[in-house]
């Protein structure tokens, strides 16, 4: 393996009177598509946020890009490693305020062709940019959230079950972007119980109660 | 000059308002007759011994005591709205130190103006009125603070997670929360005359000064509280929201 991008040696976390992970220790080569995969409750998504660093290892610890992720300034960071939520939440009024978030952010000039781009590529109009966030569905709400993550393109992508409870459509558009960015060679890390990202996986990585199983 | 003169016998009269409002809440089974005492009782207690109080720094007339009692009443105002910050750390500290510049900068400015003058008759009343209506706009916006870093939690969370600094996780929170705070200022000074007359215009008319005067001082009142609520709750909210988020910069996890 080249050298990984993702290197957890020993990881765990454990809250007040709970270990939610224990001894996790894995390597993640770049341009990987890792699926995490086990029973619900088990840790995934706990697994998913410590590598996005919303929330931080009690034990062990984790390499991103040969440095200890404790060594990064969390904002650089987390513009490296996006995280996605399952169910995720806009902010502001319309679809733009939320597109040129990653552009303030980064204290650049908002670029609305990048924005209508994005939104194509996840079989979105130009004209959705106006609408406001309390006027669209489901699959629209996630495909806006995707590409806020995805509009300055990540060295890591985390990705939270974001497929859950998509319609067939929607579902392939996100797989298709998805590829595209793996072409790219955008590491990444989902959470699924979807047979066809199971299958599009180079790897599966089993948590069960919070330890892993044996890599398949 | 009509002399105004409220006798004690006139008081006790005035108790039996006090007395509808206990029958109310008796016949009506509202549950705040105990809680009615003691208001009556610390009402009295309180205002008699502050009146004794004011009445011998007036008369001592000492740069000392006069910032002494100005300072007891900032302390006040900054434990009562600490009540408010329910978890918020460091909620005292933080309310302190917006109270004592917002009260600080707002009598300076009125004393450099020569609006008003350094002697105890003006300076203990003003810094009242400026820490108390500081302390109740700090407490809302403390309240708001809280209510928005807990509905709003996955908005924030969501923003934290594409990179954002604490400020521009938290900025259109702060923004809410200072308006929040300043709300209740706003809205009295638009309705001031219309729907109410204030305390202070109130008691100077009431004491025989012309009404042209006393205007002009509450005039003055409502700018000075415009300046302090506004001081005081962006100071509080710009060193409270901090306290939300934790060192790996993630938001920490608070009481509603």
């Amino acid at each position: 393996m080249a050298e990984a991008i993702f290197d957890l040696q020993d990881v765990g976390l454990t809250v007040p009177q709970r270990t939610l992970l224990a001894h996790i220790s894995f390597k993640v080569a770049p341009g990987e598509f890792v699926t995490i995969t086990g029973p619900s409750g088990s840790g995934k998504s706990t697994l998913l946020l410590l590598l996005a660093t919303l929330l931080t290892p009690t034990a062990g610890q984790i390499i991103f890009a040969g440095k200890s992720q404790q060594d990064y300034e969390k904002t650089t960071y987390r513009r490296l490693v996006s995280y996605c939520y399952q169910q995720p939440s806009l902010f502001g009024d319309t679809v733009a305020d939320n597109l040129a978030f990653p552009f303030q952010i980064r204290h650049e000039k908002v670029d609305r062709d990048r924005m209508i781009a994005a939104l194509a590529e996840v079989n979105l109009p130009a004209d959705m940019l106006t609408k406001p966030i309390t006027e669209l569905s489901g699959g629209e709400r996630q495909r806006v959230a995707l590409i806020r993550n995805l509009i300055f393109t990540p060295k890591v992508l985390l990705l939270d079950e974001i497929t859950t409870g998509l319609d067939a459509a929607t579902k392939d558009t996100v797989h298709q972007v998805m590829a595209n960015f793996t072409k790219q060679g955008v590491t990444i890390i989902t959470v699924t119980h979807d047979e066809s990202e199971l299958a599009a996986a180079d790897r599966l990585i089993t948590i069960t109660a919070g330890r892993m199983e044996v890599t398949a | 000059m009509n002399q105004l003169i409220v006798t004690p016998s006139a008081l006790i009269f005035a108790l039996a308002l006090v007395a509808v409002a206990f029958f109310i809440s008796l016949k009506e089974k509202i549950g705040l007759e105990k809680d009615l005492i003691v208001g009556v009782i610390r009402a009295v207690i309180q205002l008699t011994v502050v009146g004794y109080v004011l009445t011998y720094i007036i008369r001592v007339n000492h740069v000392w005591l006069t910032l002494l009692m100005v300072a007891i009443i900032v302390f006040n105002a900054a434990w009562n709205a600490r009540g408010r910050a329910r978890g918020i750390p460091y909620a005292f500290i933080i309310s302190l130190l917006a109270i004592t510049v917002a009260t600080g900068v707002t009598i300076g400015l009125l004393l450099l103006a020569n609006a008003i003058a350094f002697i105890p008759s003006q300076i203990v009343p003003i810094s009242g009125m400026i820490a108390s209506n500081a302390m109740v706009a700090i407490g809302l916006a403390y309240r708001s603070l809280n209510g928005q870093f807990h509905d709003k939690r996955q908005g924030l969370l969501e923003k934290l997670a594409l990179g954002a600094t604490r400020y521009q996780t938290a900025i259109d929170v702060v923004r809410e929360a200072i308006r929040t705070g300043m709300s209740p200022t706003i809205d009295s000074a638009k309705t001031v005359g219309l729907v109410s007359l204030p305390g202070m215009m109130s008691g100077l008319i009431f004491a025989g000064v012309d009404p042209t005067k006393a205007i002009m001082y509450q005039i003055m009142v409502t700018f000075m509280l415009m300046a302090a609520t506004s001081i005081g709750s962006t100071i509080a909210c710009y060193l409270a929201y901090p306290q939300f988020f934790n060192a790996n910069l993630q938001l920490r996890t608070m009481k509603p």
